[in-house]
């Protein structure tokens, strides 16, 4: 594919990442960071998100699956997660999260487990979205090109 | 006169005047060497101040010695919070120290009683710059560590959060920090508050006490101000009295607002105008 064709499909797939909710303004200002002396500063910082939500799902997993739940270390964990996802404008992710909290507040069970899912499914959407945004860059920086800057 | 005469004071002419040039020419040279040494020890050339030259001064604020690049300490137990902060305080040209949490800025410091280490380098920091919610010691003891220190109480601090809650915003003030600002955070945000607190040779404009500051128009009625992004107005907890949000636009300075609350009496906070501060509609929630 040529040039021009991948920056179009570039501004495309971002601007519907946006529309649809995935990302916010917060990543706009992320993309605003990056520049040539860090020309990878995104994918580091979405890279650093990954990790993190990786393990805190993980731990959120677990906690949930005690006998005993100790809540308030759920709440920790999304309270955390809500954080990163906020920091790099996962603006679903952070959604699912504060309705995750206000559950956790209320001690039910079934409906924290309802968010963990909710939240993980979020999560892997964004994270396939991301995936593909980063190639998408990649081809076009082999390809010869730069990317366009998003208004 | 004869011709051999003329040639001879001629000559001698000649040498005095070649001598004097030489002269004049060392000195010169000499003079161009030291002040272009001190312009490169001032920083005219590089922004970035090495810290054996700034030991060689002896004088770590280097208020004498023109332009300094601010130093941030940023305190923040997340790893990706850290990255971003570190980013956008070396966009608006400070020199930034990142820790994982309180504790390690004590040390870094130097006010943690089992470790008396100083800062890596002993670069002098300018400003630091913690998040409020951290396992162990919170960003509020934090500041209270260091407010109680003879030593760097006169370091401003500022908090960060992504829990906007008014009474956590007014104890963090009346505890002696500068500012108070909502996450994410933004370029916009960390922009502003160098420009207000340091001037442009990066020297701090006022000796602490921002926050306690009382303004002649603390006290204001909300007024509904337009935010670029979606507010996440989820956050809230819900109660009937609307949310007010206010965000800053990069080129207008905030106004500090007044959220009214449940029973609709108003609180002032000592904030000031120009602060980053955005305030939403207040509740009970905690870490």
């Amino acid at each position: 594919m040529e040039v021009g064709q991948l920056q179009k499909s570039f501004v495309d797939y971002t601007a519907s990442l946006f529309r649809e909710g995935f990302l916010d303004g917060q990543f706009s200002q992320l993309q605003q960071l990056q520049d040539e002396s860090n020309p990878d500063f995104v994918v580091e910082v979405v890279s650093l998100f990954f990790e993190d939500s990786d393990k805190l799902l993980n731990d959120l997993t677990r906690a949930l699956d005690q006998q005993n739940i100790d809540f308030k270390k759920v709440d920790a964990h999304v309270h955390q997660l809500k954080g990163s996802s906020s920091s790099i404008g996962a603006q679903r992710v952070k959604n699912a999260c504060v309705a995750f909290r206000n559950f956790c507040e209320e001690q039910n069970v079934e409906a924290c487990l309802r968010c963990l899912h909710q939240v993980k499914q979020e999560y892997l959407l964004v994270k396939s979205k991301l995936e593909t945004l980063f190639t998408l860059e990649q081809q076009i920086i082999t390809a010869g090109g730069a990317i366009p800057m998003m208004e | 006169m004869s011709f051999a005469n003329s040639t001879e004071s001629n000559s001698t002419t000649l040498f005095t005047s070649a001598s004097l040039i030489l002269l004049f020419l060392t000195f010169l040279v000499a003079y161009l060497v030291w002040a272009l040494s001190n312009m490169a020890r001032n920083g005219v050339f590089s922004r970035r101040r090495r810290p054996e030259r700034m030991e060689e001064a002896g004088d770590l604020s280097a208020t004498s010695l023109g332009s300094h690049e601010v130093h941030v300490l940023a305190v923040d137990d997340s790893l990706v919070d850290r990255k971003v902060i570190e980013k956008l305080l070396k966009t608006t040209s400070c020199k930034v120290t990142a820790v994982d949490s309180g504790r390690r800025a004590l040390q870094f410091l130097g006010l943690d009683e089992e470790k008396s280490s100083v800062g890596f380098d002993g670069l002098k920091v300018d400003l630091i710059i913690t998040d409020y919610c951290m396992p162990g010691m919170t960003g509020y003891e934090l500041l209270k560590k260091i407010k109680g220190s003879s030593t760097f109480r006169e370091i401003p601090v500022v908090i960060m959060s992504s829990e906007n809650v008014l009474a956590r915003i007014d104890r963090c003030l009346e505890e002696g920090a500068e500012d108070f600002i909502v996450k994410p955070v933004k370029l916009a945000d960390v922009k502003r508050l160098k420009d207000y607190m340091f001037g442009e040779d990066g020297i701090l404009k006022q000796k602490g006490g921002f926050g306690k500051r009382k303004l002649q128009e603390t006290c204001v009625d909300d007024p509904l101000s337009s935010s670029p992004s979606p507010s996440p107005l989820s956050d809230l907890s819900s109660t009937p009295s609307p949310t007010q949000t206010s965000t800053s636009s990069p080129s207008s300075p905030v106004s500090s607002l007044l959220l009214p609350s449940a029973d609709s009496s108003p609180t002032c906070s000592p904030v000031r105008l120009d602060s980053p501060t955005r305030r939403l509609k207040m509740s009970n929630t905690d870490c």
